[in-house]
């Protein structure tokens, strides 16, 4: 069989050979309707009849992997795809470094790596529960449709996850699966594991910051995962960023379209001072200080994803050969780090200071330092978007310390520049740091769903291109009576 | 490898120079104790910056033994100064974390000595927990809401109710063995299977899972009592708390007594409290006990409630727990501990004639409760333990269990008239009355050992008929002859030979392997059956403290040595 094509004779998708494989064709199968059930009780809300305008993976060749075309989302072909095996893959990294990748689980790492399986797999379906009610207040029929794309891929990101745990787990894999279906997001009883993917995704904006901050975040745990010397879960996770490629657009070019709005109204109405905020938000768009402040919030919530500055599961993983660096082969190093330090932001006598620690602790360390340099290009294009309006402004991203609630500055107060501040300090001026209540409201009340094709919401300009090269008033999403 | 013991010893924090096992709620950092009418919460909010040692932090509800010593004030405290408590709810202050156990780096640090002191201690105050429910009617609950791993999970185990959340992630787990290449130090294992009898196969699977076990199979595997969904959490532990309170036969309505802080005088060779002193001979590495007897006992129960800590017996056992637990953790060297005393054997008598008549007061249950365990920490000091019983001392009821639970007692024999010296009680010129010891009630039950026998129970263990003699000499005031023939001293010596006698067992004491002889004096003072208690001590000091000092632990190489280093441990694979 062609490992690039995908088998659609099974009832589920895969290029796994699923059908040659019955017991886990099996417990595939079974886990089947609990997670339709799942989608139907938490997916999106109020759009489950309709017929959306998304893109299937059809292959997993890079070139030509997908195709679009309409699809109630119950109806969706969730599958199991794998990128292509890599004849001779050797282990990248840790201390078994050169030696043959796995292609079963190692029994000495079965506990870490199902860990990592479960914790990357709870935050597929959080999203899509934290994002269920954004339909409801669209800005256009191409925005309903992105975050519809986003919600079914991170539902099949689910199902890569669910296919590891079936396959290479046994019962508790199974247990663990069935558990997936089970937590929900900001549930108190059966909350999802991690604290950012509890919060609430309130509106637009939220949306977008969270796909481009959040969501990185995922990217960059699946480019150390897809490093993994367990190749199936590397296999996983490198054809997941293909798709996660799409989420990590939506939420840039989000955010880029609501800033662009914004620069474009302002320049309009004659309005120079980007702080002259009741004038800016009369024009119904949102001005750049809550933006700002957005962005804040989200950057700092996200790289508390990351976890402690120096972790010790961190490095038991990497040293396991479980969980790379970013870009782990392109590195030019020993690959095991036992004797190399990295240098690590900490508090040293009441100063932030650059501190060299031993680089296998500072594993987590690193991955952070990768993300903030990738979401300041990103920052970067929005920056040049506002110059180009000729607006003075310019995003930044706040400093480390700042608002953390895990790791080295989690009970010192950070200014967004990095100054350490004290508490009342903090009290008194972090209303200008994060938004607040009023900002929240004002964003909510610019949320009204647009469904006419074609047609924008207030505070948001249309894209340069349509998905799929589709023109302007393509109709993506066919919303059901 | 062995460990340098005395190379590279941390010291403790905030330039403390040593361990000092007194404080007071409003000194704790780590605990929170509230009383709402019959029922007690003690908050587990370890501070992250207050450890007992410098080098480490206590992340994650982790403890030390300065954690472990507030903890163990505060079940002393409900016992004394809050009788009308009748349960108890043991809970974390912080969010999705229980207890994270035993801080590592600590232990990676510590040195052997500290480590084995550590866990005994732990152990002691766990089984106190146990101790308070059984015996003084206060049961308590483990209400874990989070993870509580390895000495968390311990701390559960000695409650009479675990509770756990149901949130899909909150588990209860041991995962010393895959983690960090020991055991559970603080009776895991043996409540494991002993207490909850958890069906050994299962034991086996929980002890090499690192991330434990979680809802229904907790519950399944009887590892936890109750799972219960977070929403519903808290009103559940307290409806149980308020279900242990009603059956509670604790009768101990009204105020309790303050426990008092102790006065003691430390100087360079001896510590002197109100009821005994403690006077170091550093170069012989002996530590000289002397208790102090009282004088009548009060006229009745409220005078005793008044007396509070004042109150001769309580004071003495309080005053005689810090002198042990001063000796085990700060002085090291002491090689052995001579009990000697001073007072009217009548009047010792009397007390536990006051005590055994008020013995439905509250009060005067948990003075003999206290008296049980201060004898238990005796019994399980690693120290040779002498009693010297000689003229104008007072081994009589309680204190006679000194005597018994020594490793061996020598008793100085009047000598004999004669035209010559005149003759005496004891030594020639001493006034002091004989020598004698003198049995009570109290020997014969009131003061079980952790293998569940009376200390003459266990000494006559070949032989009942012994056990009924000694019983038939109850109340009476038995010289040196009469106690040697009833079997209850080691010698009996006169003045003659006494001092070289005694002089030369301490040298001899002294020069023997100090690890042979913890060894050798553990195996013979615990004879009989094993109880739960004494299996955890046991297996503790054999096995335990056997891996903690083997090199796949705390060689360069070892488990506990590369903890956090991401570095993995390499094993010696020859299984001993």
């Amino acid at each position: 069989m062609n490992i690039e094509a995908v088998d659609y004779t099974t009832k589920i998708p895969n290029n796994v050979n699923l059908a040659e494989d019955r017991q886990v064709l099996r417990a595939l199968e079974s886990w089947h309707p609990g997670y339709i059930d799942w989608w139907m009780d938490m997916g999106p809300e109020g759009f489950q009849q309709s017929l959306v305008y998304l893109r299937t993976a059809v292959s997993v060749d890079p070139k030509g992997w997908a195709k679009f075309d309409y699809v109630k989302m119950p109806d969706y072909r969730w599958g199991i795809l794998l990128a292509p095996q890599e004849d001779g893959r050797k282990i990248p990294f840790g201390r078994h470094y050169g030696e043959p990748a796995w292609q079963d689980v190692p029994g000495e790492y079965r506990a870490m790596l199902r860990r990592l399986v479960v914790i990357q797999g709870d935050t597929e379906p959080a999203s899509v529960e934290q994002q269920r009610h954004l339909g409801k207040t669209a800005p256009s029929l191409y925005d309903m449709r992105n975050v519809f794309q986003v919600n079914v891929e991170e539902g099949r990101h689910l199902w890569a996850m669910v296919y590891i745990l079936q396959k290479y787990f046994g019962r508790d894999g199974r247990e663990e699966a069935a558990e997936l279906l089970k937590r929900r997001s900001g549930d108190a009883d059966k909350p999802r594991m991690l604290g950012a993917f509890n919060e609430a995704t309130p509106d637009w904006l939220s949306f977008h910051m969270f796909t481009f901050f959040t969501d990185r975040d995922g990217k960059m745990q699946l480019e150390s995962l897809a490093q993994s010397g367990f190749d199936p879960l590397s296999r996983t996770c490198r054809f997941m960023l293909t798709e996660e490629a799409h989420h990590m657009f939506v939420g840039e070019t989000g955010v880029g379209r609501t800033i662009q709005r914004t620069c474009e109204a302002m320049k309009a109405a004659g309005i120079d001072d980007p702080n002259d905020t009741g004038k800016i938000r009369d024009l119904g768009v949102i001005d750049l200080p809550t933006i700002q402040k957005k962005l804040n919030l989200h950057y700092s919530l996200s790289l508390d994803l990351f976890g402690s500055e120096m972790s010790t599961n961190a490095a038991n993983t990497f040293t396991a050969g479980l969980k790379g660096r970013f870009q782990e082969v392109k590195i030019e190093d020993d690959h095991q780090l036992e004797s190399s330090t990295y240098p690590v932001l900490k508090l040293v006598n009441g100063e932030i200071k650059r501190v060299d620690e031993p680089a296998l602790t500072a594993i987590n360390m690193r991955l952070r330092d990768d993300y903030t340099a990738d979401c300041q290009r990103g920052l970067d294009r929005w920056n040049k978007i506002i110059d180009k309006t000729g607006v003075q402004f310019k995003l930044e991203l706040p400093h480390v310390g700042f608002h953390r609630e895990i790791g080295e500055f989690k009970d010192a107060p950070v200014s967004p520049d990095g100054r350490l501040i004290d508490q009342a300090t903090w009290s008194r001026e972090s209303g200008q740091w994060l938004p607040s209540k009023d900002d929240g409201d004002f964003i909510a009340s610019l949320m009204q769903q647009v469904v006419e094709p074609g047609q924008f919401a207030s505070w948001i300009a249309p894209p340069r291109v349509g998905i799929d090269n589709k023109p302007g008033d393509f109709e993506y999403v066919r919303i059901a009576a | 490898m062995a460990e340098s013991e005395h190379a590279a010893v941390r010291p403790l924090a905030n330039g403390q120079t040593r361990i000092d096992f007194q404080t007071a709620p409003e000194r704790y950092r780590h605990w929170k104790l509230k009383i709402d009418g019959d029922v007690a919460t003690l908050l587990m909010d370890v501070d992250e910056k207050g450890a007992l040692f410098e080098g480490y932090e206590l992340k994650l509800n982790s403890y030390d033994l300065g954690v472990d010593i507030e903890l163990a004030d505060a079940i002393e405290r409900l016992r004394f100064e809050h009788p009308q408590v009748r349960a108890v709810v043991i809970r974390s202050g912080k969010p999705r974390v229980f207890c994270a156990g035993a801080n590592i780096r600590m232990l990676a640090g510590a040195t052997h000595a500290h480590k084995v002191n550590f866990c005994k201690f732990t152990n002691e105050t766990r089984n106190g927990i146990e101790d308070l429910s059984e015996n003084s009617g206060l049961k308590s609950i483990c209400a874990i809401n989070g993870t509580a791993a390895g000495g968390g999970y311990e701390l559960a185990l000695a409650a009479d109710r675990i509770m756990l959340v149901d949130d899909g992630s909150s588990s209860v787990a041991l995962p010393e063995l895959p983690l960090l290449a020991v055991l559970p130090g603080t009776g895991g294992l043996t409540r494991v299977s002993d207490k909850r009898k958890v069906r050994r196969d299962h034991a086996d699977v929980f002890c090499t899972t690192e991330e434990g076990v979680k809802g229904k199979r907790a519950v399944e595997w009887r590892l936890v009592d109750d799972v219960v969904p977070g929403s519903k959490f808290d009103d559940a532990v307290m409806a149980r708390a308020k279900e242990f309170a009603a059956q509670s036969p604790r009768n101990g309505a009204g105020r309790g007594i303050k426990l008092s802080p102790l006065t003691r005088t430390f100087a360079a060779d001896g510590v002197e409290y109100g009821t005994l002193s403690v006077e170091f001979n550093r170069a012989e590495r002996i530590a000289t006990i002397t208790l102090r007897g009282p004088s009548a006992p009060p006229a009745n129960a409220d005078a005793m409630v008044a007396l509070g800590a004042n109150f001769w017996p309580l004071q003495l056992a309080r005053e005689l727990d810090d002198a042990i637990l001063n000796i085990r953790l700060n002085e090291l060297d002491v090689a052995a501990i001579v009990f000697k005393s001073s007072g009217d054997p009548a009047s010792v008598l009397a007390y536990d004639h006051f005590l055994d008549a008020h013995s439905s007061h509250w009060l005067a249950r948990e003075i003999r409760h206290l008296w049980k365990r201060v004898l238990k920490r005796v019994d399980l000091t690693s120290r040779s333990l002498v009693t010297l019983i000689e003229p104008g001392s007072c081994f009589a009821g309680t204190l006679a269990e000194l005597p018994f639970a020594s490793d061996r007692s020598y008793m100085l024999a009047p000598t004999l008239p004669s035209p010559a010296s005149g003759g005496g009680p004891g030594r020639a010129g001493d006034n002091k009355p004989t020598a004698t010891i003198a049995l009570g009630d109290v020997n014969f039950g009131a003061y079980p050992m952790s293998n569940g026998l009376t200390r003459l129970g266990c000494r006559f263990l070949a032989a009942p008929a012994d056990l009924e003699a000694a019983k038939g000499a109850r109340e009476k005031m038995l010289d040196a002859e009469a106690a040697e023939k009833l079997g209850l001293i080691t010698f009996a010596l006169d003045d003659i030979d006494w001092d070289d006698e005694v002089r030369m067992f301490l040298e001899e004491r002294a020069s023997f392997s100090p690890d042979s002889l913890t060894g050798m004096e553990a195996n013979l003072r615990f004879a009989g059956p094993e109880t739960m208690e004494s299996k955890i001590f046991a297996r503790l000091t054999a096995w335990q403290n056997w891996i903690f000092q083997r090199p796949n632990a705390i060689g360069e190489e070892g488990a506990l040595k590369r903890y956090g280093t991401g570095q993995k441990p390499v094993f010696d694979t020859r299984r001993v």
